[in-house]
This record gives C-alpha cells, sequence and structure tokens, in this order.
C-alpha cells in the first residue's frame, strides 16, 4: 500500500438491512492495510454502515430488486468512500439532532446518521444524480489527521 | 444478517443498598432489536425499578437507529421517574454516545464495579 497508485475495491450490497456491516467489514480491512489507527477505523465504520443505511432505507426505499454500490479509492494518505444508490439525492441537510428535543418529544429519536457521519470522517458530501437516480455519499477519512492534530 | 440482540435482566443491591436493575445486552443494536432492547425494558415493574444500568459489555455494532432505541428507553425511564447509567461501552461508541447527547441524559461508566460504586 506504500505505493503513490490508487487501489480501487468495490462491493455491490443487496438492498436490505445488515448487509452494511459486509461494507463496514470491508472498510475496516481496508483502512486497517492503509495503516489508519484503531479509532479512526471505528469512526470509518460507523461512516460507512450509516451510509449504506440511508442507501438502503432512503435511496432505495428497501426495494430489494436494487443494489447498494460501495466503491472504496485508497491512496497513499487517504480513503475515499463512495456509496451509490437508486434514489433522487437529498433535497437538504437534515437539522443537528437535538438531544434535548428528542427527550421532551419534539423531535423523532431517529435521524443521527447524516449527523454522525459527518462528525466521523474528515469529509462528506451527498451528490444528486444528474439523471435522477444513482445518488451518492461520498466520505473522505485522511490518513494524517492524528498526526498532524 | 444483523446478530440477534439477546438480553437479560439482573437485579443488584450496590454497595450503598440501592436496588438496581441491569439490562444486559449482548449482539447488536439496530432497528431489529426494538423487542429487546424497549420490550425487555417495558417488562420491568415501574412501581420498584427506580435505577436502570444498561450493559454494552456484549455488544458490537450499534447504529443510529439502536441509538434511536436506546434514547426512546431514555425518555421512558425519564416519564417514569427513573434514572438509566450504562456501563461496558467500547471507547468509540462512548465518544458517539457523547457525541449525540446520550450522556446528558445517561451516566456512562467503563464498568459495572465502577457504576455500582458510583450508584
Amino acid at each position: 500500500m506504500s505505493e503513490a497508485k490508487t487501489t480501487t475495491v468495490e462491493v455491490k450490497l443487496p438492498t436490505r438491512l445488515g448487509y452494511e456491516k459486509v461494507a463496514m467489514s470491508t472498510a475496516a480491512s481496508v483502512a486497517k492495510l492503509m495503516g489508519f489507527p484503531e479509532d479512526r477505523v471505528e469512526d470509518l465504520k460507523t461512516a460507512v454502515a450509516e451510509a449504506c443505511i440511508n442507501a438502503i432505507e432512503h435511496g432505495n426505499r428497501l426495494n430489494e430488486t436494487l443494489s447498494v454500490g460501495v466503491v472504496l479509492r485508497a491512496n497513499t494518505d487517504q480513503l475515499e468512500v463512495k456509496v451509490i444508490d437508486d434514489g433522487t439525492g437529498i433535497k437538504r441537510q437534515p437539522a443537528k439532532p437535538d438531544i434535548d428535543r428528542k427527550m421532551h418529544g419534539e423531535e423523532d429519536p431517529r435521524g443521527m446518521g447524516m449527523f454522525l457521519i459527518q462528525a466521523l470522517v474528515d469529509e462528506a458530501e451527498w451528490v444528486a444524480g444528474s439523471d435522477g437516480k444513482s445518488s451518492y455519499v461520498r466520505l473522505l477519512i485522511k490518513l494524517d489527521k492524528n498526526d498532524t492534530a | 444478517m444483523q446478530t440477534e440482540t439477546k438480553s437479560r435482566v439482573d437485579q443488584l443491591t450496590t454497595p450503598a443498598g440501592h436496588p438496581v436493575t441491569v439490562l444486559r445486552f449482548e449482539g447488536d443494536i439496530a432497528s431489529t432489536s426494538k423487542d429487546a432492547v424497549l420490550g425487555v425494558y417495558q417488562a420491568l415493574p415501574k412501581d420498584s425499578t427506580k435505577l436502570v444500568l444498561l450493559d454494552f459489555t456484549g455488544v458490537d455494532y450499534i447504529n443510529s437507529s439502536g441509538i434511536a432505541l436506546v434514547i426512546q428507553l431514555l425518555i421512558e425511564a425519564s416519564n417514569a421517574g427513573q434514572k438509566v447509567y450504562a456501563f461496558g461501552l467500547s471507547p468509540h461508541f462512548t465518544k458517539v454516545f457523547t457525541m449525540v447527547g446520550i450522556t446528558k441524559y445517561a451516566g456512562l461508566f467503563p464498568s459495572q464495579t465502577e457504576a455500582m460504586a458510583a450508584l
């Protein structure tokens, strides 16, 4: 993994809850090969799992005839993960979850996935497919984050 | 694909003499865990349960749907006047629980021993 070239790993998941763990394990394996410390691997696992759950539930709307694509591109200093579904993409970012509002019944206890993704990786962007489908979320985690912090 | 969530209930007494109901979870905590998390909690006797301790020692994977179940448990416990604490979370999920604000409503301890000593 020390060469400057990019290594690509692709996984195709069924649209079925639980299979996000396959993407999670794959991302963790790639990140470990790249030399990410354990805490960053754990951050990536949660972010990838949440991105896949969103793709399964909201992008593909639990339609089992569709698939979720996961493309990991690793180079010397960063790992990019794209999670691709057949949805139209998100219209707007949800508000940051507020535990007090949740505890008082003013906000749904759910709805923390995108917040967790953004909080746990270095970059996250949601891109709507130009054809009304093939939308994706792109995550980026940088290898030297802890070294330079 | 998801590991089934197992849960069991233990009744303990703290060194200070307070009865504590411990809910021990094992496996994944996800959207399929409603019965194992909320169902088991809701079956506890409301009048005699004052302190609830959640044991995550045997849990490897918690996703946002699982966190939402924990928050629902906290809401019901708050409405019932119960105090909830937790232990056994990995460093990563301790961070996640802190990020989403759960620690504001449920104190976290590294281990059962430390939790029992503090309650």
